[in-house]
């Protein structure tokens, strides 16, 4: 390859005005990515009077940052997203293409991809360059982006490579990639990009539009109390909340109590909940599923509460009880208490 | 019959309830010994679907592509309510990432035609990837609407949804034709019985041509007729090759997918070295001491 190879890129994704965090992960490793291959780090920031959000992207490490602003791009809605996306990667041609895999960026990117006739890899949990040789095709390819992802329900772990044209695009799962601290005294290159619009992109009306923040933050917590099935009902998770208040942690659940009802969907560690890696995790009666020790093995320290001494959740816990959380727990409360 | 509804849906294993049996003993899953499963999200499309037909009278048509056996998920979807059912199985199509996937699909949804509404699920469990719905969209040239909890309002020209989305929820309105991927969020109806007796009997071309071998009888006339009175009696499934969706044979299977496997890594149990604390007020009572002189508390 004696064409000079395109840039790493990164949608930002942005509520009112606030880059969500995993845009910012993505830019911290798109950081990292770009350094290995020579090229720069691009962040792609759509929306409308956005400008604020600029320098922030730099302190995170963007070179240059496409601003393309339009009234008609806020709210979001897939379609004219998509256009200005595809339109950015005919002008530009990137190299690789990085979206968080939400719920934005998870009907986005196979939209993009699709017209693209691009390869697109879903919920990666890390990405390497490396070279892949072909042996099946006889192919070698140089410096590819290694989009290493769980699949079979967390059974295995896959990479996979795109090995068409450029760009190749991944989505990621929030959390996972590690943010950086921020240099403030950053500084790179604003490229302002009227977007061409037509009505066709324009035909999903947004009628009502309800959401709030998340009143849970289990990304950022320290400690976590995890409650799962074997809590056994809804009044007993007061026993995790208990403990967790004594120690200053947030609750987090398992899908299992999750899917009983138990507890709100915002509290949910795993696969198809959030990826967590605390100073200490507590996990009380979650038998430990392959899709929930996805979002918590990487935890400094884990503490695994359950009766049954086979749940799996002990070969990954560095510290086992096997006993009723009824009596555990309270005990916890009573020695920790004690001590501080 | 004023709209029709095609729902797609897949045949998956069940990776979500894997038991002791479906292990190897070297910790890794057995996926050849995993059930195969209706796709659960794709039941929540086909009762999304046949809760339209209810409310506003629709033709509902499922598709599926995968290998012969993936029939079965069309007679269950016709146990539940469907109409027709379409199979679109070729060896041609082994192998398919989502780009050849939802390529296949568009040109399945073309020969089926006519159409006012595409709905699946929003993912399917084996892959989680949730990218076949969007890219099918774009690849017939129509809006999409993910994520979608209940349809609100449906009338000649607009479908009017609600949807999830990152910390709420939208309602958002589209023309049709239109494409949308349903999540959990309704209770697929059981297989109705009158409909179970009916539809047992459905079958594809091919699986005819075995019943007849297996009772080792092939008279090719014989089977014709057969045929022709199963399809009278609307128990047919259609079933498809790659040349009858007149899929360009470039861009479905392995060769019409971008990405490749480079290699599959079993996650193994990881034996870490874990510590047995005693369920007693002294072994917790070390614990929280140890935690506290290690700063992992307080």
């Amino acid at each position: 390859m004696a064409e000079k190879i395109g840039n790493v890129w990164v949608f930002i994704e942005q509520e009112g005005g606030k880059i969500a965090d995993v845009s910012l992960e993505l830019v911290c490793k798109g950081r990292e990515l770009a350094n290995r291959l020579g090229v720069k780090t691009e962040g792609l920031l759509i929306g409308d009077k956005l400008s604020h959000c600029v320098d922030t992207l730099y302190h995170y490490g963007c070179d240059t940052v496409y601003l393309v602003e339009d009234p008609r791009l806020e709210p979001f809605t897939v379609l004219p997203f998509a256009k200005v996306i595809m339109d950015m990667i005919k002008a530009h041609k990137p190299n690789i293409l990085l979206f968080g895999a939400t719920h934005k960026g998870r009907e986005l990117g196979p939209r993009v991809a699709s017209e693209k006739l691009a390869g697109l890899t879903a919920d990666c949990t890390d990405l390497q360059i490396d070279d892949f040789d072909d042996k099946v095709n006889k192919q070698f390819y140089k410096d590819k982006l290694m989009q290493i992802r769980p699949a079979f329900g967390g059974n295995i772990i896959a990479t996979i490579v795109n090995t068409w044209d450029d760009p190749q695009m991944v989505t990621v799962r929030e959390g996972v990639m590690k943010m950086t601290e921020p240099d403030t005294s950053r500084k790179g290159k604003l490229v302002n990009v009227k977007p061409e619009l037509t009505d066709a992109e324009m035909v999903i009306k947004v009628i009502e539009r309800i959401r709030e923040e998340k009143a849970v933050n289990l990304k950022g917590a320290q400690i976590i109390v995890a409650g799962g099935y074997g809590v056994g009902g809804k009044e007993n998770f007061k026993l995790v909340y208990d403990l967790a208040e004594a120690l200053g942690a947030e609750v987090a659940a398992s899908r299992a109590a999750v899917d009983a009802g138990w507890i709100d969907h915002d509290h949910q560690v795993g696969q198809t909940g959030v990826t967590v890696r605390p100073k200490l995790y507590i996990a009380c009666g979650i038998s430990g599923s392959v899709q929930h020790r996805a979002g918590m093995d990487e935890s400094l320290k884990i503490i695994a509460i359950n009766t049954d001494p086979g749940a799996p959740i002990f070969s990954v816990a560095h510290y086992g009880i096997v006993g009723d959380l009824n009596t555990v727990v309270p005990l916890m409360i009573k020695a920790f208490k004690a001590k501080v | 019959m004023s709209y029709k509804i095609i729902v797609f849906v897949k045949q998956v294993p069940d990776t979500q309830n894997i038991t002791g049996e479906a292990m190897k003993p070297d910790g890794t899953v057995n996926r050849a010994a995993l059930p195969a499963i209706f796709n659960p999200e794709d039941l929540n499309a086909l009762e999304l679907a046949l809760q339209l037909k209810d409310r506003y009278g629709a033709k509902v048509v499922v598709g599926t592509m995968g290998p012969p056996n993936a029939a079965e998920v069309l007679r269950e979807s016709l146990y539940r309510g469907a109409d027709e059912a379409v199979l679109l199985t070729d060896r041609a199509f082994a192998g398919a990432d989502t780009l050849a996937t939802s390529y296949a699909l568009s040109c399945c949804a073309k020969k089926i035609g006519d159409f006012d509404l595409i709905l699946c699920g929003r993912q399917a469990i084996d892959g989680d990837t949730a990218q076949v719905g969007p890219q099918l969209a774009e690849k017939l040239n129509l809006p999409q609407i993910s994520y979608v909890q209940e349809v609100l309002e449906l009338d000649k020209r607009h479908v009017k949804a609600r949807r999830e989305i990152d910390g709420g929820y939208e309602i958002l309105e589209v023309k049709l034709p239109a494409l949308m991927t349903v999540i959990n969020a309704n209770e697929p109806r059981p297989q109705n019985g009158r409909r179970l007796m009916k539809y047992k009997k459905a079958r594809t071309a091919s699986e005819l041509a075995k019943d007849h071998a297996n009772a080792n009888y092939t008279d090719a006339e014989a089977l014709a007729a057969e045929q022709e009175n199963l399809a009278e009696r609307g128990l047919m499934i259609y079933e498809w090759t790659a040349a009858d969706a007149k899929a360009d044979p470039e861009r479905i299977g392995l060769k019409g997918s971008p990405t490749k496997v480079k290699n599959i890594q079993n996650v193994i149990l990881k034996a870490s070295e874990s510590k047995m604390i005693d369920p007693t007020a002294q072994g917790i009572s070390q614990l929280m001491h140890e935690l506290i002189s290690d700063h992992t508390l307080g």
